[in-house]
């Protein structure tokens, strides 16, 4: 461990001073992300390599609280972006990030049901439903924490089979028929292709998420951090998240 | 058949008792640093908690069962591949230890082509009969049998080969039938076997994740046992994680301890 920290100082302090003498970025980027930016992350990720020849751009995708809480333990992440600006706040109000987080996308739920909606959803008010099977996420995630709001806007008491620990699980529980109705986001029933529809519910104005990013404090690669914050707020990062269903801040 | 009591050669090697020794600090050390940063001012609060006691009651249940099942398939299947004339024997005793190689998660994902609503056999389980097993407590214990019963069949096979074969044989010669004589010659033989097989078994059922949270999802008091507890709270509350940990630990050690001095009575 020590010399695990050791080795991680002497990066910092060789990326600290390369930093100053404003070289081109390069080396390893580590990217923690929301699980729901998967696929358009991953697109960007190789966009910013090819832009940056010498840059390496590493992500870990998962449930943000979860993603908050191995920062929190000194996993070592360049970059932070979040589904939720709660999960940003647990790491900034501990100090952990190197600039102020910005909101860089939204996002809103959808409910998703296997190809052909077998079992005729039309609204949240299914999710009541004792007979059908429905997935959501759990309420300490995001997507939890959106679908929350959603029901407590419809007034309608959802009766889930299973809650997941991160929407990607939630979709694939979806994409393989194995629940009737779940609710994930836009993005990611897009995302699914053919093997999953979505429809929209009123209710979803109150799931509006949105999403922050910022470059974090014990960052290896600083420099590489904030040129990744850069290019994901830049013009050509806003078009890939627009083509992938994110709403602009 | 009687132990030696004389110890052979005077001192134990070093170059057995040193690797010994770091193996066993290997295995406790993190033990340790569980019980170390166990939150203990708040834990008795922290254990009337509801969900702490609906969780671990899942979890001996679903283990418990899921033992049930292996044993009841799982020995004849050891003996089959033990005593059973069957072609391509080796092949089938590679593909019963399939579930030890395979990542949980897989595990899970592949229950779910087989047992799901949609799967090769749980399509026609939904359709004629209305059953679906995911996300219900009997497809926990499912995925923790198809995790957990190699552990079972590597013991008993094993046992069932070291014993010696003559015995059955003579049973036979005195007229008893094969199965007559697995009940009351080779079941007896290979007890220490099949319990140690048994332990191994219940043990690996309790701890099961990956399986379980895929193939039977999580929904507290339905499938959400311990370790699927503990994975969900360590992303929110590690207090609570370490809690949940420490108390699986405690009931799993007590129970194979005290069924290790009931059944196990080997020369202490």
């Amino acid at each position: 461990m020590r010399a695990f920290a050791l080795v991680a100082l002497l990066l910092v302090a060789g990326c600290g001073t390369a930093g100053t003498a404003g070289t081109a970025v390069d080396g390893r980027v580590t990217v923690f992300a929301a699980a729901s930016l998967t696929g358009t992350f991953e697109q960007l990720g190789e966009e910013f390599e090819a832009a940056n020849p010498g840059v390496d751009v590493v992500f870990n995708f998962g449930g943000s609280s979860g993603l908050a809480q191995q920062i929190a333990q000194g996993a070592p992440a360049d970059v932070f972006a979040s589904a939720a600006p709660a999960n940003m706040a647990q790491v900034a109000d501990a100090g952990g990030t190197a600039a102020e987080p910005v909101t860089f996308a939204r996002n809103r739920l959808e409910i998703a049901v296997p190809a052909g909606n077998p079992a005729g959803i039309t609204g949240l008010a299914d999710f009541a439903d004792a007979d059908a099977k429905i997935a959501l996420c759990a309420e300490q995630v995001p997507c939890g924490a959106a679908a929350k709001r959603a029901f407590e806007a419809a007034g309608v008491t959802a009766r889930p089979d299973t809650v997941e620990q991160d929407v990607k699980a939630v979709l694939t529980k979806v994409r393989l028929g194995e629940v009737d109705a779940a609710l994930v986001y836009r993005t990611d029933v897009r995302s699914a292709g053919g093997d999953v529809e979505g429809i929209e519910f009123p209710e979803a104005d109150r799931t509006v998420n949105d999403y922050p990013i910022a470059p974090l404090a014990k960052a290896r690669n600083a420099a590489g951090a904030r040129a990744f914050v850069d290019f994901v707020r830049s013009d050509r990062g806003r078009a890939v998240l627009a083509e992938a269903g994110f709403e602009a801040p | 058949m009687t132990p030696t009591r004389r110890r052979a050669g005077g001192r134990l090697p070093v170059a057995l008792v040193l690797p010994a020794v770091v193996g066993l600090a290997f295995l406790l050390v993190p033990l340790v640093g569980l019980l170390v940063r166990a939150p203990w001012g708040t834990l008795p609060s922290r254990l009337l908690d509801a969900s702490v006691g609906e969780a671990l009651r899942l979890s001996l249940v679903c283990a418990s069962l899921a033992t049930v099942l292996c044993l009841v398939l799982g020995v004849p299947l050891a003996w089959l591949l033990a005593r059973g004339d069957v072609p391509g024997r080796g092949v089938l005793r590679a593909l019963v230890t399939v579930p030890l190689v395979l990542p949980p998660v897989v595990g899970g994902v592949a229950l779910l082509f087989v047992l799901g609503r949609r799967g090769l056999v749980g399509q026609y389980l939904d359709a004629w009969f209305g059953v679906s097993l995911p996300f219900t407590t009997a497809g926990v214990v499912l995925a923790e049998a198809f995790v957990a019963m190699p552990f079972l069949v590597i013991s008993v096979e094993g046992a069932l080969r070291a014993a010696d074969p003559r015995y059955e044989e003579a049973a036979a010669t005195l007229g008893a039938s094969r199965w007559l004589a697995f009940r009351r010659v080779t079941l007896p033989s290979i007890l220490p076997g099949v319990v140690a097989g048994t332990v191994l078994c219940w043990a690996r059922a309790l701890g099961e994740f990956g399986a379980t949270i895929t193939f039977a999802g999580n929904f507290p008091g339905e499938t959400t046992t311990m370790p699927l507890a503990v994975y969900l709270a360590l992303e929110t509350d590690p207090d609570a994680a370490i809690v949940l940990s420490v108390v699986l630990l405690l009931v799993s050690v007590g129970v194979l301890a005290a069924l290790r001095d009931r059944w196990i009575s080997g020369p202490s």
